[in-house]
């Protein structure tokens, strides 16, 4: 197993190394790097010096790269003119909130998708399995921002129960948190019922689930111990990958939900026109990406025997 | 030779039954989703016709004078069958709006997939077929392309571009990219033994005629199917770009902007800006998904799981 | 005469598909008996209904699948009538099963240890110290060396013969009166196969247990059976004692079976039964076998034979066999 772990770190290195040549190119391909992080107001020559002497702008790609490269490693990501922070600092202020929010959101998607997935693929083709293929349809079709929407319109309007702004006291506070998470989640919860229900008719048509029936086992201890667990392997690993199509939708979320987590930093970096912000979210977004996946992974060796017991 | 001439006329006889095959399906197609995607393309086509007033300006009533803005639908107290479906802030007909919004998620929705679609199988079949160093460069491109979430690299780039309907369609396209990739690419590695294959090899095929005609017609199959479904998340992702505001630049009308502008008056409790677009949006995507499903099945095997 | 263990009276299980319109035969109108400790060889090609067969015996059949008549007498017992609790108990216990893929028949989640006990746990009752015995014994007696240090393995360390053989120890673990084998050594290598009936042969001689062997092999039921049944399209063409239905077959069927096995050191030409295998959705009226018969006689066609009884306990479908015997059941087709 050790192997396979120290193959796959190595592999998340090269993906993270890759990540940020895509994120370097793109700059540069589209304009000059200087113009676009000094686009503020008040801004004079001599920051534009200062911001290509940092950045090295004025030499060549490769070494340009090599600056860049150099910056991240030591936590520069650049500096925002709107706080007037590091990139790094402010982020990591609001990183949390944006986690409360996404864990929320995966906790409702899991306690959703997974029981419903499994109810429909044990009941095939009963109302249950309906409600839950429904379900998993209109998890796909309905963006989430529509569902936030909808549900502002309801339970913050016409009947004034849940508060439609921002992230009250504490991070877990559930007036303000159960919406945006409900909403965020939304969109998982289709995916996991999906994922979840196809693994487990495919692992209740094996041949070791057959020979556990021919065995006389109870068919409860046959859909817990038998194929449950083995139809939670595939969904464990979507579960991960689940989390990069969060972040996508919180960044909506966030905004219309006023929460202060990262997503909306990134729009209001967007939208004031501060670069340093957009490209820093970007770059720690796609880390924390591949930073869960590799978690996902090692797990996953931890749980399947056959990896668990390899070199 | 012989072998060279039934290799040469399959492919062709195999593009005619594509074609056939594709005409065939629409008849058995599922009548709603079908229904809903016509209606939506019909809505774009003819919106000069079909609206009842400019989307991009007042409406003005009898007297030339813009007509009250915030005019709930004809069904409630206050609204009008002039506005069926009410006015936004700037006095602006909703159901106009809602015509030409159309044009916008349809064409970029397609368009982009279109892109994407042709750029990610272009890279699956090279990765798949060609293989060695190529395969590996492209596969670890394409991870390192997936770590990157699809919104939020949106935004980076719609940060970079100059905001216009073209640069949506190329960031669309420059985000989705990979599934194709991905999945053509395995398809690929399986085609690549079969004997059709091998057997133009044997004949002296060269790359390039063996992925044009051989390779390609039987991909097409799931390019198809995995067009139609990933249709529905770039009508999504475009329509959350206008949301935020980096997508199409007003005052064009698009679905997801007209969503963004009814956030505030729908807190007032006027609630049609909002919900009429987003209606809009769900059951174009849930037609495409519905279609796409349907496709999926009919067309098996190689995507079952996704 | 005692009961026997299991007596299969006039079976019949369709499978129904589209909606009810297709309706496949896979069991039709069969008969057998099995005595205690006796071993049964169930033959034919693929898609004759043999595995449809067996599990009708256990009652889980695939979707679509539906026992629509006749009795399935266990220890006196007729399983038809049992409800699906009851079922549940005797699987496993009173009767078990080795299916054919060893790899696929395992859980690569869990251990040796716990699979094999999973029968004796639920229907035996074992628990903790007794449990491990138990298990460790049964690793013994299909021997797996080492049984203390395997039992804590996973399927995919051992090899096929071995997971082969750990099925076996499950089978044996409810410790059942019956045992179901199909086609337990077609997935293993060459070598292997005969260690492995020769266990097989082993356990049954220490338990007393017996054995319904399912395989399309002759030499395998020349070598396990003491009678042997032989299917064809859903029914069973022939049944009897295997030595005498080697050296005298009565039905055409199977004596093309036995033409058509390869004899080491001959070069004459192999010899392949003409023709197509039955479309079990689609068959043709009168016997099933007369569009590959080399006997066939007009009646063939219109008519389905009857089960003549040609020997004691041997009986033949076929019409040349009528005048051997006398008919042992109406030749009637359901209305």
């Amino acid at each position: 197993m050790k192997q396979y772990i120290l193959r796959r770190i190595l592999y998340s290195m090269v993906t993270l190394w890759l990540l940020t040549v895509i994120v370097f190119t793109a700059v540069r391909f589209t304009g000059d790097p200087a113009l676009l992080m000094s686009d503020y107001p008040g801004v004079r020559p001599e920051d534009l010096a200062a911001l290509r002497a940092q950045w090295g702008l004025d030499q060549p790609y490769l070494v340009q790269y090599g600056v860049f490269i150099g910056n991240l490693v030591r936590g520069n990501l650049g500096t925002s003119f709107q706080f007037n922070m590091p990139v790094l600092d402010v982020y990591l202020r609001r990183l949390p909130n944006s986690i409360t929010l996404g864990l929320a959101a995966f906790l409702i998607s899991v306690a959703i998708g997974i029981p419903l997935g499994i109810v429909s693929a044990v009941r095939i083709n009963s109302r249950w399995d309906s409600v839950g293929k429904l379900l998993a349809l209109l998890g796909l079709s309905v963006p989430g921002f529509f569902v936030a929407l909808l549900l502002i319109l309801l339970f913050g309007v016409s009947l004034g129960w849940l508060p439609v702004m921002g992230m009250g006291q504490g991070l877990w506070d559930v007036r303000y948190l159960i919406m945006p998470a409900f909403a965020l989640g939304w969109f998982s919860s289709g995916s996991l019922l999906r994922l979840t229900r196809s693994s487990m008719l495919e692992v209740l048509g094996s041949e070791y689930v057959k020979l556990a029936r021919f065995k006389g086992t109870p068919e409860r201890v046959v859909i817990v111990k038998h194929a449950f667990r083995n139809a939670m392997l595939p969904v464990l690993t979507l579960a991960g990958l689940q989390l990069v199509n969060t972040i996508n939708v919180a960044v909506v979320i966030e905004v219309i939900f006023s929460w202060p987590g990262i997503g909306r930093l990134m729009i209001e970096g967007l939208l004031s026109r501060d670069f340093p912000v957009v490209q820093g979210v970007a770059l720690m977004a796609g880390a924390m990406i591949v930073g869960v996946n590799l978690l996902v992974d090692i797990l996953y060796a931890y749980i399947d025997p056959r990896i668990r017991l390899m070199r | 030779m012989q072998t060279q001439e039934r290799v040469r006329v399959a492919p062709l006889v195999f593009r005619i039954q594509s074609f056939s095959k594709v005409m065939g399906l629409l008849r058995e197609a599922p009548l709603v989703p079908l229904l809903i995607i016509i209606l939506v393309v019909l809505s774009a086509s003819f919106a000069d016709v079909l609206a009842p007033h400019d989307p991009e300006i007042s409406v003005k009533n009898a007297s030339g004078r813009p007509v009250a803005s915030y005019l709930p639908p004809f069904w409630m107290q206050g609204g009008s069958l002039a506005t069926p479906l009410g006015t936004d802030f700037h006095s602006r007909d909703i159901l106009s709006r809602l015509l030409y919004g159309a044009r916008v998620s349809l064409l970029v929705g397609v368009v982009g997939t279109l892109v994407a679609g042709a750029l990610g199988t272009l890279l699956g079949i090279l990765a798949g077929y060609v293989g060695g160093w190529c395969d590996q460069v492209i596969m670890r491109i394409t991870d390192a392309w997936l770590a990157l979430p699809t919104l939020i690299f949106a935004i980076f780039l719609a940060s970079i571009l100059k905001p216009s309907l073209w640069n949506i369609i190329v960031i669309l396209a420059l985000v989705f990219w990979t599934r194709y990739a991905r999945v053509i690419r395995s398809q690929v590695l399986s085609l690549r033994e079969r004997y059709f294959v091998q057997l133009a090899e044997v004949n002296g095929a060269g790359t390039l005629r063996v992925i044009w005609r051989h390779l390609l017609p039987n991909v097409l199959n799931t390019v198809m199917v995995l067009f139609s479904l990933t249709i529905g998340v770039a009508i999504i992702i475009e329509a959350s770009l206008s949301f935020l505001g980096v997508g199409v630049p007003p005052p064009t009308p698009a679905w997801g902007s007209m969503m963004a502008d009814g956030r505030g008056p729908l807190i007032a409790g006027k609630w049609w800006i909002s919900v009429f677009p987003g209606l809009c949006i769900m059951l174009l995507v849930l037609a495409t998904n519905l279609l796409g499903d349907w496709l999926r099945v009919r067309l098996d095997p190689e995507l079952r799981n996704r | 005469m005692p009961t026997p263990l299991l007596r299969v009276s006039d079976l019949r299980t369709y499978f129904y598909g589209f909606h009810g319109q297709r309706v496949v035969k896979a069991v039709d109108h069969v008969s057998f008996t099995l005595e205690a400790g006796e071993t049964l060889g169930l033959v034919g090609e693929s898609g004759c209904g043999k595995t449809t067969t067996c599990a009708s015996l256990f009652r889980l059949l695939p979707p679509g699948g539906q026992i629509v008549g006749g009795a399935i007498e266990f220890d006196g017992d007729d399983l038809l009538q049992k409800s699906p609790a009851e079922m549940q108990r005797m699987r496993g216990r009173d009767m078990a099963i080795i299916l054919q893929d060893p790899m696929a028949s395992l859980n690569p989640l869990f251990s040796i240890l716990d699979q094999v006990a999973e029968p004796a746990y639920f229907h035996r009752g074992l628990r903790h110290r007794t449990l491990w015995e138990r298990v460790r014994h049964l690793l013994e007696m299909v021997r797996i060396p080492s049984p203390e240090q395997r039992m804590h393995e996973y399927p995919h360390q051992m090899s096929g013969g071995m997971r082969q053989r750990i099925v076996g120890g499950i089978a044996l673990a409810g410790e059942p009166q019956l045992i179901v084998a199909d086609e337990p050594t077609t997935n293993l290598d060459v070598t292997i196969q005969a260690q492995y009936l020769n266990l097989l042969k082993e356990l049954q001689r220490q338990t007393g247990v017996a054995l319904l062997f399912v395989t399309h092999n002759l030499g395998i039921v020349a070598k396990m059976c003491d009678r042997v049944a032989v299917m064809y399209a859903g029914k069973i063409v022939e049944q009897g004692p295997v030595r005498e239905l080697f050296n005298r077959p009565r039905h055409p069927y199977t004596e093309s079976l036995l033409k058509a096995v390869p004899k080491l050191g001959s070069k004459a030409p192999l010899y392949g039964i003409p023709g197509q295998p039955p479309n079990l959705a689609n068959l043709p009226p009168g016997c099933a076998f007369a569009p590959r018969c080399p006997a066939v006689m007009p009646r063939c066609t219109t008519e389905e034979p009857g089960e003549y009884t040609v020997a004691p306990r041997h009986t033949s479908r076929c019409w040349l066999s009528m005048q051997e015997g006398e008919a042992s059941r109406c030749p009637a087709e359901d209305p």
